[in-house]
């Protein structure tokens, strides 16, 4: 006898697992509550995009028609709502989410939705030994500050200021990135050349009662002014 | 535990070969097993001022090339018996010292000696970063004048950067040596003053070295200075700066113009 394959019939299984889900519960008056989850949502948009929400009516009185106007007016605000509890299970029609009874109470996490990814602030670069002959310093997203000397044929080449404690020897370029307010500082200068946002003056023209003394220069208009600090 | 020490610089001609060979001999002279390798392929030079140049037969080439073994390729010294030297190849350059091929030979002199002296040769290329490249310890030779300096600075960075010890987050321990300082030219600002250099270099001083013609002789001679003349203030100077290398605390003496009685009567330079 040739083997026939039966259908193989699977009895339906019923299993049960508990999920968690956000409960809200309206207070009267039901409008000023509404406008309140409006704010809500404002601040946290799509908040409850997804997530599982029942409805806990034991704190207002409603009708059957208030209840479908309630669920109505959360769908409108993108709540969907996946059961009630808190009411007479004779108020609910066959269309409305199903009745809940033995919740649990459980601590939520209110957690803010993602925002989108803000670069932090960069702090500023800080080197803290001298900067050697040859060595080529690039920071384009801030400030750098040396604790020591730049050496003559070194550069540092920054998108903020540059800030010296020592003797600058070397090329400083601040506002690389087309900041004009950057400034340059030192201890003492002997720079071979200072450039703010493009504008670059060089040694030679460096006036000689400013050599060896603490110097700022910043941009004044298009013309790169150098000036004893106190 | 064995000390490998680079002699460099950057610049040419400031007396890197003549501070290895003299750093070496006062190192052997106190004891000390000293080899000093010449890193100069081509133009080599350590091997005239120890007075080896005849004595050569392979080098550090041929060990590196596994032609030679390091045995057959090192010098002794005749007049110290603690101080060895593994002299350059002059027919080759140095595009034929390879990396591993001088870490083997550094790790096997590591375990005869208790200094390892590279003479680097000028610049920054191959040869120099290959001297510096796993060394413990580093005498930085500088002329007491600008572009001496400038360069040394370049060197000090290179020493930050290009350097196993440097690559694995440990410092390379520097020293200045300052050589061929004439304190008349610096008192006149012909030359710059101890001072500045080091406020530029911004590293520990090991010790000031005259101007010499004492040095000048030694090298035509083939024998370092603190052999040749031990008591001029030159091979005095090295001797200290080597006591200050091997950790003693030394009072720093700015070697002055000495003139003699009749020299300063005649109205002439002492040498």
């Amino acid at each position: 006898m040739d083997a026939v394959a039966e259908p193989v019939t699977q009895p339906v299984r019923l299993r049960g697992r508990s999920y968690l889900a956000f409960v809200l519960t309206p207070v009267v008056p039901v409008i000023e509550w509404l406008k309140e989850l409006d704010d809500t949502l404002m601040r946290s948009p799509g908040f409850f995009v997804g997530k599982p929400v029942v409805l806990d009516l034991s704190a207002v009185e409603l009708s059957r028609s208030a209840i479908t106007h309630l669920i109505l007016s959360l769908e409108k605000k993108n709540i969907r709502v996946l059961g009630i509890e808190g009411v007479d299970a004779a108020l609910l029609t066959s269309t409305m989410p199903p009745a809940l009874s033995g919740g649990r109470t459980c601590a939520v996490a209110l957690a803010e939705p993602e925002r989108p990814e803000v670069k932090p602030a960069v702090a500023s670069l800080m080197l803290d030994s001298p900067v050697r002959s040859g060595q080529s310093v690039m920071f384009l997203e801030g400030d750098v500050t040396v604790l020591g000397s730049v050496g003559s044929g070194a550069e540092i080449v920054a998108g903020g200021s540059i800030h010296v404690y020592g003797t600058l020897r070397g090329r400083a370029m601040a506002g690389v990135n087309g900041n004009p307010t950057a400034r340059i500082f030192c201890q003492k200068i002997e720079a071979e050349l200072l450039a703010i946002d493009g504008y670059y003056q060089t040694a030679e023209e460096l006036d000689a009662g400013l050599r060896n003394r603490p110097a700022q220069a910043w941009l004044d208009g298009g013309i790169m002014r150098i000036a004893p600090l106190i | 535990m064995a000390k490998v020490l680079v002699v460099t610089s950057g610049k040419g001609g400031v007396g890197k070969t003549t501070s290895t060979a003299a750093i070496g001999a006062a190192l052997a002279q106190s004891g000390q097993r000293v080899v000093v390798v010449d890193f100069d392929v081509g133009l080599r030079n350590l091997d005239l001022v120890m007075g080896a140049e005849r004595r050569v037969v392979f080098d550090l080439i041929n060990v590196v090339q596994g032609v030679a073994k390091l045995s057959q390729a090192l010098i002794r010294d005749k007049r110290s018996e603690n101080l060895w030297l593994l002299p350059a190849s002059q027919t080759r350059d140095k595009d034929a010292l390879t990396e591993e091929g001088v870490a083997r030979v550094i790790v096997e002199l590591k375990k005869s000696f208790d200094w390892v002296i590279c003479d680097s040769p000028a610049g920054i290329e191959r040869g120099a970063t290959l001297a510096m490249r796993f060394a413990d310890e580093a005498v930085i030779v500088t002329n007491p004048e600008v572009s001496s300096v400038r360069d040394s600075d370049r060197i000090i960075g290179m020493l930050d950067s290009k350097t196993v010890r440097a690559e694995r987050g440990e410092r390379v321990e520097k020293h200045i040596l300052i050589s061929r300082y004439d304190a008349g030219r610096a008192a006149r600002g012909e030359m710059l003053g101890i001072e500045d250099v080091l406020e530029i270099l911004a590293t520990p001083l090991l010790g000031i070295i005259p101007e010499s013609q004492d040095i000048l002789r030694a090298s035509n001679v083939g024998c370092p200075v603190i052999m040749n003349s031990p008591g001029s203030a030159a091979a005095r100077a090295y001797m200290d700066a080597t006591r200050r290398l091997l950790g003693e605390t030394v009072p720093m003496t700015v070697p002055t113009e000495r003139k003699g009685l009749i020299n300063k009567l005649l109205g002439r330079r002492a040498a």
